[in-house]
């Protein structure tokens, strides 16, 4: 796996694209994220990939799961609030049909946030996911994220079983308020 | 207040069986098309008009029947695939109809059985009942073949045009509120691997 050479040249969304491609994970669905635009961007720009917004993080999670029956993986991009809109679609179909349905999600809610809605929201994040027995990791590193994504992915297809990458704000830095000079 | 009484122009039209055009539709399936039904008694009727491995059945998942087919039709672009949808579903997801005009997937066709009701709850009314038009809101949302069918001759022609012509397709009929004489068998992981290997996406395993 090239990925797993720590040179630190590359950005965590560079990381991520690369060893998503070296998956096969061929199909990007998403629902908008201020610190997931750059890995929006890098992967809309590679045409291994099929990339798309959706309107609602549901729809996301049908899209890719029908294109895993079909023969396609993929990854579903969405921020904290948006996978709170998910436990239904997750534990009435990814969970019991045992659908790998990879999903990427940037974490708003903690480390500096500035909005209590998604201070709030966020702690529902891991208990929820902990309630639908999915596996999570939570990426802080940068030298961590090719094996966590590497691994979390192939654990995934070879279990057939929902996983979710939790980028925290010590990788990506976040979102902060912007402050008035 | 006179938005409840009002009878839009949609819905002065035939009123169709769901489990006669549930039989139409599979009966035209020749080439192995894949079939998503969504949740409710969409969903028992193509259970009840025969068994297919290229059937997918939602146990719930409420909306998700076009995301999924569309799903499908993006990993099998040489494919028909058709999603089944109730009016109920359909209100649920509308945002999908635009993301997949946006997207214009050719091998895609979308069948509403509206019959203005959330029947399998007790038949509590849907605003298609009354003031939404299900395919004035495909067209809204960018679907340029999107039709109502006027009676069982017209969806015929409507399913031989989507199985002939380059989609995607929204075909919406008004239906009865009969209850489906099946009831789909709940298991998913089973649901889910003959549906695979109805696609082609896996094989049976056999000791060599």
């Amino acid at each position: 796996m090239n990925s797993a050479d720590p040179n630190g040249q590359r950005a965590w969304y560079e990381i991520v694209r690369d060893v998503l491609k070296e998956n096969d994970v061929r199909l990007v669905t998403y629902v908008p994220d201020n610190v997931l635009s750059p890995l929006m961007k890098a992967l809309h720009e590679d045409p291994f990939f099929t990339t798309f917004c959706c309107t609602r993080e549901e729809e996301a999670v049908g899209i890719v799961t029908g294109a895993w029956m079909g023969g396609m993986l993929g990854v579903v991009l969405m921020q904290t609030s948006g996978f709170a809109t998910l436990p239904n679609a997750l534990a009435s179909l990814a969970v019991p049909y045992q659908i790998p349905l990879l999903m990427i999600i940037s974490e708003r809610g903690s480390l500096g946030e500035f909005n209590l809605g998604q201070a709030m929201v966020c702690r529902t994040m891991r208990p929820s996911l902990d309630s639908m027995g999915i596996e999570h990791h939570t990426l802080r590193r940068l030298d961590e994220v090719a094996f966590i994504v590497d691994r979390t992915i192939s654990q995934a297809v070879s279990t057939q079983a929902p996983a979710a990458l939790i980028l925290n704000a010590l990788l990506t830095g976040g979102k902060v308020e912007k402050k008035e000079k | 207040m006179a938005g409840n009484n009002k009878q839009a122009q949609h819905n002065h039209r035939k009123v169709m069986s769901r489990a006669d055009l549930s039989k139409r539709l599979v009966g035209k399936l020749k080439n192995d098309e894949a079939v998503i039904g969504g949740i409710g008694w969409t969903n028992f009727e193509l259970w009840g008009a025969g068994f297919r491995p290229q059937n997918f059945y939602m146990l719930g998942s409420m909306g998700l029947a076009f995301p999924i087919a569309h799903g499908v039709a993006i990993a099998q672009p040489n494919r028909r695939v058709f999603g089944l949808e109730g009016d109920g579903s359909l209100l649920m997801q509308i945002g999908a109809l635009g993301t997949i005009a946006s997207r214009g997937p050719k091998n895609l066709v979308m069948i509403v059985w509206d019959n203005g009701a959330y029947q399998i709850t007790g038949g509590q009314p849907s605003t298609s009942a009354t003031v939404a038009d299900l395919v004035g809101l495909a067209r809204a949302s960018g679907l340029e073949k999107a039709f109502w069918a006027d009676d069982e001759a017209h969806f015929d022609k409507l399913i031989d045009r989507s199985l002939s012509e380059d989609g995607p397709f929204f075909i919406a009929a008004k239906i009865d509120s009969q209850k489906p004489a099946a009831t789909t068998h709940r298991d998913p992981v089973q649901i889910r691997e003959r549906f695979m290997r109805g696609l082609g996406v896996r094989k049976e395993p056999h000791a060599l």
